[in-house]
């Protein structure tokens, strides 16, 4: 061993020179593993960073809303004749065409159009049956001229909102640019106002011909009592299942396999549980369709595993010594694992229940196959056992429905709907980690 | 706002065991066509807003899938009607008829048009007729007399009117009634037209095998299957500037700022040239009734009624506002749908 060019003294450890090269190509590495990880990190917060300012950008425009104030002179005879019609809100629609031709002409706005049909085309469709809903319900208004606030129908609210141009209107046959030199003069002098709409978030769906009365409230109520069944069946049975699983069960061949089945049904897609619910639920038990109470079985079944494997993790955390100094002053098993265990592993479950929760709140795709998305959220339902049991959508359900319909104004707010989803979900995550951090033991 | 805040509280207060038995059901349930969806919740909301019943519920999937629910029997947990784009089939009515639903009522609301599109500013595909398109999509098509498997690789080949683009069409999904029209009015015809059909039939091919032949679209990929709706389709096209679209004219008609619609055999797809039938390729929509539900569901006969008055699907209620093109036989429908005339009675 006298070959000194290698590098290596006659010892047979390296020289320092050789010494120095090596520590500076191990430093050269971490350097460089760094690097790699600062850049995997940029990419992420780049990738985040984008999709919540095209979230934001597509979405926000869904929570302002443009509105056309008309003044209706409210006729007794008007309204008896129009009751007596079959489709009554065609002709409240044609009084609020004449009151809006009347205030144009009073008003002196210059325009083209001399139809009061015409005209009327910059209202929302909806405007006859928020007329209709408001004389039903004060039938002493009958004679006076009450003040109202319409929807703008969402072409000229996309105008306002910089979606529609003139030359995108040459083909339409909704709206002409010169009902959008009307809405100039009529914005000028505040007649027609935008202003932050709550009917988005407390609101029905509705049909494909006024986007603008859309709200997500009805589904936001669907997903609510969807979590409440999801809440009061998974932790319960997911609960019991891990605290026999971790405490009480033998060892053997049938848990070893039960344990393994859990796992695996953790990582089936969630596609296949609702062809599962519709199956068990709709076909076989009888349950109504469309119904929250079934789809939140079905999103059960979904979350189970991922409260029973999160149980089961805080269970095992919480130190054998506690079991045991239980049981040695005479506890039963099941008082130890009631009294001791079970409240020490509590943050835990409930971390774990929790974002189990959010994810179910976020599951599109069972839900299609037990009929929760298509034109469905458009009742209130009337208390709590009509919430379960009356066809309703969800949350996500109704951001997929309005990104597949026609007019582009709908788009618009499944952008809006998502930013309200993903605030729930922000909420869900940091009670979430609230929890964790507050009432996390360590041994 | 009051509602919704009442019956959020209501809800939050009450835990989720009070659910109790199931009740009757009271709102109608529909499904079925994609294309009839935006007609029915238009209905389905004005018919909410003026009666005292609730706003039906309508879900979309196809009419295959419609059909398919429609006929699985009888009863509370089935859908009360099922919205189509094309006919009840024969052999729809038999599994139907062997689970219980015998009488069903046809009713046919109005005209679709089914329009040929592409992006705004692509290649200048103006003017097409069904022989282009045969010759772009068929799986044999006619070259120099013979019939071969389509060499066609961009529409110039088709036609040398046309674009020297790549082929890249994006057509509706089997389980789509928008796909049978599209065989059926324009692959045909352009087979027929072509002369590839009489090629087929002088080949030893029977009149039946040559029809089917001629509706088979190619399969290296040219011609892409839609599964799902028209914004899938308006997708696809943003992406792509040669390509072309299949949509309903409604949906067109909301999207002029995205999309220019082609003439098919020199006429410009309109409500107007479709209600006279001068533009070739459009089909009637249809919702089917399980008359058995008459009766047990409250509303179901009066939405129906309601959907064909003149004043909803008449040429100047709110589906011909939103594309749908009226029935000018409205009044002979409105009749058999009061008088719940079921099909095959006639």
């Amino acid at each position: 061993m006298t070959d000194v060019t290698t590098g290596l003294l006659p010892s047979g450890r390296p020289n320092a020179d050789e010494t120095a090269k090596r520590t500076k190509a191990r430093n050269a590495a971490e350097a460089r593993f760094k690097l790699y990880g600062i850049v995997a990190i940029a990419i992420g917060l780049f990738f985040l960073v984008a999709l919540l300012f095209s979230i934001i950008t597509n979405g926000v425009g869904a929570f302002q809303q443009t509105f056309v104030k008309v003044s209706i002179p409210l006729n007794a005879e008007q309204i008896a004749a129009a009751e007596k019609s079959v489709v009554k809100t065609s002709k409240y629609r044609a009084m609020i065409e004449a009151a809006l031709a009347d205030k144009i002409m009073a008003a002196g706005y210059k325009t083209e159009f001399t139809d009061p049909r015409k005209l009327g085309d910059i209202l929302s469709s909806s405007a006859a049956a928020q007329l209709r809903e408001h004389v039903l319900a004060n039938p002493g208004d009958a004679g006076k001229t009450i003040d109202f606030q319409f929807l703008a129908s969402s072409r000229v609210d996309g105008y306002l909102k910089g979606r529609v141009t003139r030359a995108a209107l040459a083909e339409d046959k909704n709206l002409d640019a010169g009902h959008l030199d009307l809405v100039d003069q009529m914005k000028a002098d505040g007649t027609v106002v935008k202003h932050f709409n709550w009917d988005f978030i407390t609101g029905s769906d509705a049909s494909d011909s006024r986007p603008e009365q859309a709200g997500i409230g009805v589904s936001m109520l669907g997903s609510l009592f969807m979590m409440l069944v999801v809440l009061f069946l998974a932790l319960p049975i997911g609960v019991a299942a891990s605290i026999y699983l971790e405490e009480f069960a033998p060892q053997n061949r049938w848990t070893d396999l039960i344990e393994v089945n859990i796992a695996n049904l953790a990582a089936v897609p969630s596609i296949v549980f609702g062809i599962l619910g519709l199956a068990a639920f709709i076909q076989f038990a009888n349950l109504p369709q469309s119904a929250p109470l079934v789809g939140g079985l079905v999103l059960t079944l979904m979350t189970l595993p991922t409260i029973i494997i999160s149980t089961r993790a805080s269970l095992k955390a919480v130190p054998p010594s506690i079991r045991e100094g239980a049981l040695g002053i005479g506890a039963s098993k099941m008082q130890a694992v009631f009294h001791h265990v079970l409240p020490l592993a509590m943050p835990g479950i409930l971390t774990g229940t929790i974002i189990g929760l959010a994810q179910a709140l976020g599951e599109t795709a069972p839900l299609l196959l037990i009929g929760m998305v298509g034109f469905i959220a458009s009742n209130y339902p009337d208390g709590i056992a009509d919430g379960f049991l009356h066809p309703n959508s969800a949350m996500p359900a109704q951001i997929f429905e309005w990104a597949k319909r026609a007019d582009p104004a709908f788009y618009e707010r499944a952008w809006g709907g998502i930013i309200i989803l993903l605030i729930f979900l922000a909420i869900m995550n940091i009670t979430a980690i609230i929890l964790r951090r507050r009432f996390e033991r360590r041994w | 706002m009051k509602k919704f805040l009442l019956s959020t509280a209501a809800a939050a207060v009450v835990a989720a065991g009070s659910a109790g038995a199931a009740a009757a059901r009271d709102q109608i349930q529909i499904a079925g066509s994609s294309t009839v969806l935006p007609y029915a919740s238009i209905v389905a909301e004005a018919f909410g807003e003026n009666t005292d019943f609730p706003t039906p519920v309508v879900e979309s999937g196809g009419s295959s899938a419609g059909l398919k629910r429609f006929c699985e029997g009888v009863g509370e947990n089935t859908i009360d009607i099922a919205n189509a784009s094309r006919k009840i089939k024969e052999k729809e009515i038999k599994t139907c008829a062997e689970n219980g639903v015998k009488d069903i009522i046809e009713v046919r609301i109005g005209y679709d048009g089914i329009v040929f599109a592409s992006q705004k500013d692509g290649p200048a595909f103006n003017a097409f007729t069904p022989a282009d398109w045969f010759n772009a999509l068929g799986a044999k098509v006619l070259k120099d007399g013979k019939l071969v498997e389509n060499p066609n690789m961009t529409w110039a080949d088709a036609n040398g009117e046309l674009p020297a683009v790549e082929i890249a069409a994006f057509i509706p999904g089997t389980k789509h009634g928008t796909r049978e029209v599209f065989e059926e009015k324009v692959l045909k015809q352009g087979c027929e037209d072509s002369g590839a059909m009489k090629a087929m039939e002088d080949a030893g091919m029977s009149e039946k095998d040559a029809e089917k032949a001629c509706m088979a679209v190619r399969t290296d990929g040219k011609a892409v299957d839609i599964d799902g709706d028209y914004t899938e389709t308006l997708a696809r096209i943003d992406s792509n500037k040669d390509g072309i679209g299949v949509f309903g004219l409604a949906f067109y008609e909301n999207n002029t700022d995205k999309l220019k619609v082609a003439t098919m055999s020199g006429i410009t797809p309109s409500t107007e040239t479709i209600a006279s039938g001068e533009y070739p390729v459009s089909r009637p929509l249809f919702f089917y009734i399980k008359k058995a539900h008459i009766g047990a569901i409250p509303g179901l006969k009066e939405y129906a009624e309601f959907f064909v008055s003149e004043e909803i699907a008449g040429p100047k209620g709110p589906l011909a506002q939103y594309g749908l093109v009226a029935d000018p036989e409205l009044a002979k429908t409105e009749e058999q749908v009061a008088n719940e005339v079921t099909m095959g009675s006639m």
